[in-house]
């Protein structure tokens, strides 16, 4: 559940939400916090940053719901962007704050370098959540349960075949996390069809 | 595969592979890797990538021992079996036949490389779940920077919180999870009574009788003309369908709990005082959701019991309000039970509204408090002053006891005072319990 939901579900969301509706604020919740938490950790490493930069995004979803264009793409890119450009700021402030520090190991490259990891990182996780279950089973499968092809087949009960087609096409999709300009480019996954 | 786009992307890509020329080439250098990589070794852990160093200068491998003997596959198989490969998810055959391949063939080679490298991408920590008091925390924060038009009723707030814990939960378990067994238990007269069912069965139960309120509410009941028992509810749900229930109960019984919200939200002042008929009893509205929401937190521990998750109890207000409305459902509960000859006669009957014999409830931890509770009647009030009894309990504990989770005879912890008060009103508790 929870994954793209129809854009019927998103411009009603938007209505209830620019109509100060509580109970929208709490299904909105209910369908992308772990999404936003979970990209926000996966970018920042660090719960109380990701508890913090989810309290922002939908504390900026709630007080700006026109800011959402849905010809621009699903509510849940939406999300993910603001969830993005939070990380990305909290990265940054935290590297003005080490920069008076005389033994911050990292200059301005490796900040760079830390939003850029962090952005493919992110990217990776919005694709695994958004792609057809299928894939994303099959991939559960071989990666988190160690299981070989040929098991995991019988556990999707599909043929060989299929179960190495979906495995080689999860990784094809994963792999186009790198692909992308990590920044200036367009937002992860916005308005894009996955 | 049902998915079209899915579909759309591997044609697509496949193509482009398919075309490419079988004759080794000079390596172009693969995506972000700054030297042409070495041949892809088998999968490392996430991150090994960045320590390619020219095969010249790798230390010498052990050899496999025995070594497999290389099969020869012809390029489209070997090509299918990259994912595979990349995720060491194939034989120690294959793996040798693909290594062998990607040495002379560059587009699979540059593929593997990728692959390889989305690998590093996966992560297993998806067991990092959401702090559940993280929600209410975030959604204050959002109602302080904009205060809600149309907020959420206070009292609905103990059922917001508890079917956002469960639909977390449920969000987090595997499809094969929903067909775990759960033993539901309550009390009947004076015996434990039980009834097993599934995860999926328990939320099939949920709904039916959260419907309940939904009826009450003019909304539409998924069980229209079933009897308004929650027991035999359930049993009606259960028997109606003829397979056993699946995950697929899960978006049916959330959205119900969505919709309830809402229709509270906007149903205006008063509404709370609505009558929610339950067959046998009715409850006021704010009473009646309370009630589903200790009934949606009792579940969810039945169904983390049965998955093994862990799952902790309701914050303390809601807690607190959940132990209040089972004590003010006491004196009926008892008096029911004395009808029965189940509990002691009365022994001081006082005017309606006055205060009579009482037991003082007194309720430790989380949620916790002191209530009086009248012994001999519903009507009479219940009274410090005229304690006969004390009994001291864990607020947890005290829920448990409601719910039918523990015996009546092992639940209180201090008891001080009249025996058979205490015994009435312990057993009295238990039989508040119910499917």
């Amino acid at each position: 559940m929870a994954k793209n939901a129809p854009p019927r579900w998103d411009r009603k969301m938007q209505q209830r939400l620019s109509r100060g509706e509580a109970a929208a604020l709490g299904e909105m919740y209910d369908r992308f916090a772990a999404l936003v938490h979970s990209q926000a950790h996966r970018m920042l490493d660090d719960e109380a940053a990701a508890d913090l930069v989810t309290r922002e995004v939908f504390g900026h979803v709630w007080e700006n719901p026109d800011a959402y264009d849905p010809k621009q793409g699903s509510m849940r890119a939406w999300v993910t962007r603001l969830t993005h450009l939070e990380s990305v700021r909290r990265l940054r402030r935290g590297a003005d704050e080490d920069r008076d520090d005389p033994d911050d190991p990292e200059g301005p490259d490796g900040l760079e370098e830390r939003v850029r990891r962090a952005t493919v990182a992110a990217r990776a996780d919005y694709i695994a959540s958004s792609m057809p279950a299928p894939l994303r089973a099959a991939l559960e499968l071989a990666y988190v349960r160690r299981r070989d092809y040929r098991q995991t087949a019988a556990d999707l009960g599909v043929t060989e075949d299929e179960a190495r087609r979906r495995l080689r096409l999860g990784l094809q999709l994963l792999s186009t996390a790198r692909t992308r300009p990590p920044e200036g480019g367009p937002p992860p996954g916005y308005g894009r069809a996955l | 595969m049902s998915d079209g786009a899915g579909g759309r992307d591997e044609d697509g890509r496949d193509e482009g592979v398919r075309g490419a020329r079988r004759i080794p080439g000079p390596r172009a250098a693969a995506d972000d890797f700054a030297e042409p990589g070495p041949v892809p070794q088998p999968p490392e852990p996430a991150g090994a990538h960045a320590q390619a160093e020219p095969e010249a200068e790798r230390a010498p491998r052990p050899a496999p021992d025995p070594a497999p003997p290389v099969l020869v596959l012809p390029h489209r198989v070997l090509q299918a079996l990259l994912g595979a490969w990349a995720l060491a998810a194939c034989s120690a055959e294959e793996t040798a036949a693909v290594e062998a391949h990607l040495t002379e063939c560059a587009p699979c080679a540059d593929e593997a490389l990728r692959l390889r490298d989305a690998v590093g991408l996966l992560h297993t920590d998806r067991s990092l779940d959401l702090d559940p008091l993280l929600r209410s925390r975030v959604l204050e924060n959002c109602l302080g920077r904009r205060p809600a038009k149309i907020p959420v009723p206070d009292w609905a707030a103990p059922y917001d919180a508890e079917t956002a814990r469960l639909d977390a939960l449920l969000r987090d378990i595997g499809a094969a999870e929903w067909h775990a067994p759960v033993r539901l238990q309550w009390f009947e007269g004076e015996r434990e009574a039980g009834r097993r069912t599934t995860v999926a069965g328990v939320i099939g139960h949920l709904m039916t009788v959260d419907g309940l309120v939904g009826a009450a509410l003019g909304l539409d009941d998924p069980l229209s003309g079933a009897p308004l028992s929650p027991a035999a509810r359930t049993e009606s749900y259960w028997s109606a369908t003829r397979v056993p229930p699946t995950r697929a109960v899960h978006e049916p019984w959330r959205e119900q709990s969505h919709t309830l919200i809402r229709t509270v939200s906007f149903a205006g002042r008063g509404v709370e005082e609505l009558s929610v008929s339950y067959g046998d009893f009715a409850l006021p509205l704010q009473d009646a959701l309370l009630d589903r929401a200790f009934e949606c937190w009792v579940h969810a521990g039945d169904i983390a019991k049965a998955v093994d998750y862990p799952y902790e109890p309701p914050s303390a207000g809601h807690l607190h309000r959940m132990i209040d409305l089972a004590v003010r459902m006491l004196p009926a509960a008892l008096a029911v039970r004395r009808r029965s000859g189940l509990a002691g006669p009365a022994r001081q009957l006082v005017a309606a509204g006055s205060p009579g014999r009482s037991l003082h409830l007194e309720i430790e931890g989380s949620g916790g408090g002191d209530w009086y509770v009248a012994l001999d009647s519903p009507a009479a009030l219940g009274s410090a002053e005229h304690t006969v009894a004390q009994v001291a309990l864990d607020g947890v504990e005290f829920c448990r006891l409601v719910a039918g989770h523990v015996p009546p005879v092992e639940a209180a912890a201090g008891q001080r005072g009249d025996r058979e008060a205490i015994r009435d009103v312990l057993f009295a508790a238990a039989s508040l319990s119910r499917l």
